[in-house]
């Protein structure tokens, strides 16, 4: 009850948030200078006529008011406009590139988590030698490079040089399995190793905490091998503020891992923002921004129910 | 009756007790001085005098004219004519990073500026004032970082139009809610404080309150922020001149130098190399000084 009533409310929370944020992404569009319809119409000066047309086929000739209505009546129902390129759904565009993308997080967040949280342990049980200094390093490092500039030394390194993994390409798992994952493992590290120094970060600060609190002494004064005390009583503690976090990191990637996926010509969300861009395709654009915004909210929605999840002291 | 005791001018003491900010302009020195005790603080901090400098001296330090392309010398190996190599129409490789420092230089620190000339004020405003405007800020503040940071800055980036100038306001605009919620937060706090209480009660104005008592009690955290959110500017700056969102070419800046060698890999590694290793030492230095300033504020921090 308790539980339902806690995920009640943060919905009731995000729902305005969702509402403000598609005002925003809307007015984006219609506070650009000059005339939408002359953009629409490719920039170029056109007749009157044809302005006109385009104006009455985009509903431009409507008060502001309606046309926000019906935008937002469509993305309600799941229609987001059509691309102004090649004509087909937003809605579809989007629904065939989620897949891409969501390969790409899951795989770059099993990385993060893989070398985030024991670097995170190392780091905080040798506070102050050598090993926190190296974890930390390294975390900084991790936080500090640029995402495209790693992709392109790591190809240069992996691809060009050593001919281990394919540069740059997405070949779907059905069609050939192998390569699909030979390309999704260079831009998987790329965005892990960014997630893993802000998960180490917070893991090693948890950590600390969670090594001065009472229950770790009582366990030491128990007896308990000093691995024992670390990985059963204080890490299950200091997981939770980390748990939420890579649940909002997650999110993040969802929007789109931008950089990334146009170093590696990943075809995800990330790249048709980039092409939807530079193609002036403002309509892929908005639904983009408001599809992964969504996900976003959704992920540290996600993020509140498992922290209630596995933290008791809240369910009682 | 001690006889000195008449004698003490009373303004002064008066004066003094409504002066608390001298509390943390000693705070900011003191944490000064915490801060340069720290190698690391202070290596970063010389980094990034270094970056400021070549980007202020890039007419006397550069070895070439960073647009003057040499048909002769096309994508040629560091040598001691070049000593970083030369690009894909025979440009000299050092001497537009050093001109390239100023593009990312002020894609660092103007959006930081920016977000801080609008947040401050409006932040206070609605930590102090509360109410709808504090309501409906905030509102928008959530929505805007329910979009992640780079997001915000393409779509904005992209709608503006591609160039530096729209490009550094874009990246403002996307560090703006961050801000916002930092100086709301602190004003918040501040709010509560017994010497705020103290002025208030004293009959100062709520402008003065705010200029006099809030604003120079919040410096700590932003300037903390402020670090931070420049290490990520710069990193926008170059992702969106990768893209090319930023800075047109043939004007220099590291990131479009990295789009252009991402096509020269294999030939030219060199084109790639350089100019993200200036962005990662830049970045690094701005992270570490903004994690020993941070440090040297808070005093209870590991």
């Amino acid at each position: 009850m308790r539980f339902l009533l806690f995920i009640g409310r943060r919905i009731a929370l995000a729902l305005p948030t969702v509402l403000i944020l598609s005002t925003l992404i809307f007015l984006l569009q219609r506070m650009l200078p000059g005339d939408p319809a002359l953009a629409l119409a490719g920039g170029e000066a056109v007749d009157a006529r044809m302005l006109d047309e385009i104006r009455h086929k985009y509903g431009l000739d409507l008060p502001v008011y309606v046309q926000y209505g019906r935008w937002l009546a469509g993305a309600l129902h799941g229609y987001l406009g059509v691309s102004m390129r090649n004509d087909i759904g937003v809605s579809e565009l989007l629904a065939g590139k989620l897949g891409i993308t969501l390969q790409l997080a899951l795989a770059s967040m099993a990385i993060a988590l893989a070398i985030g949280i024991p670097l995170g342990i190392v780091a905080a049980t040798r506070k102050g030698r050598l090993g926190d200094a190296v974890a930390s390093g390294l975390a900084l490092t991790g936080i500090s490079i640029p995402h495209f500039w790693l992709g392109i030394l790591l190809v240069l390194a992996f691809s060009v040089h050593l001919n281990w993994f394919p540069a740059s390409g997405y070949v779907p798992f059905r069609e050939d399995p192998v390569r699909s994952v030979m390309g999704f493992v260079l831009p998987s590290i790329v965005l892990g190793t960014g997630i893993a120094g802000v998960l180490m970060r917070h893991m090693r600060s948890a950590m600390l905490d969670a090594l001065q609190a009472d229950y770790v002494r009582t366990a030491r004064a128990k007896g308990l091998s000093e691995w024992r005390v670390v990985l059963r009583h204080a890490l299950r503690n200091a997981l939770m503020p980390v748990v939420t976090l890579g649940a909002i990191e997650f999110g993040q990637l969802l929007a789109g891992a931008v950089l990334t996926e146009q170093v590696f010509s990943i075809p995800g969300f990330g790249k048709l923002l980039v092409d939807s861009v530079l193609n002036r395709d403002y309509q892929v654009v908005q639904g983009l921004v408001l599809v992964s915004s969504v996900m976003f909210i959704a992920a540290s929605l996600l993020a509140d129910v498992l922290y209630f999840v596995i933290n008791p002291r809240l369910r009682t | 009756m001690p006889t000195i005791a008449p004698q003490l001018p009373r303004p002064a003491a008066v004066r003094r007790k409504s002066r608390p900010q001298s509390r943390p302009q000693s705070r900011l020195r003191s944490a000064g001085r915490r801060l340069l005790r720290r190698p690391s603080s202070v290596l970063a901090g010389a980094a990034i005098l270094l970056f400021v400098l070549a980007a202020v001296l890039a007419p006397f330090l550069a070895p070439y004219d960073p647009l003057q392309s040499d048909f002769l010398m096309i994508r040629k190996a560091p040598s001691a004519l070049h000593l970083l190599g030369t690009d894909e129409v025979g440009r000299d490789v050092l001497s537009r990073l050093i001109w390239g420092a100023r593009a990312s230089l002020l894609a660092g620190f103007l959006p930081v500026l920016v977000a801080c000339a609008v947040s401050v004020p409006l932040g206070v405003a609605c930590g102090y004032a509360g109410g709808w405007l504090d309501m409906l800020v905030m509102r928008v503040t959530d929505a805007m970082l329910a979009v992640p940071f780079l997001i915000v800055a393409i779509a904005l980036a992209a709608f503006l139009g591609p160039d530096l100038r729209n490009s550094i306001l874009a990246i403002g605009v996307a560090a703006l809610p961050t801000f916002l919620r930092l100086a709301r937060a602190a004003a918040m706090t501040i709010r509560a404080e017994d010497y705020v209480e103290a002025a208030r009660a004293v009959g100062a104005s709520p402008l003065r309150i705010a200029l006099r008592h809030i604003l120079p009690n919040m410096l700590p955290p932003l300037f903390v922020q402020a670090s931070i959110t420049a290490a990520a500017a710069v990193i926008a700056e170059a992702s969106l001149s990768f893209l090319g969102l930023g800075q047109q070419p043939p004007a220099p800046s590291w990131g479009s130098t990295l789009n252009a060698a991402q096509q020269y890999m294999t030939t030219a590694p060199w084109m790639a190399i350089a100019p993200g290793a200036m962005i990662f030492v830049l970045v690094i230095s701005l992270n570490v000084f903004g994690d020993g300033l941070r440090d040297a504020l808070d005093t209870r921090r590991r």
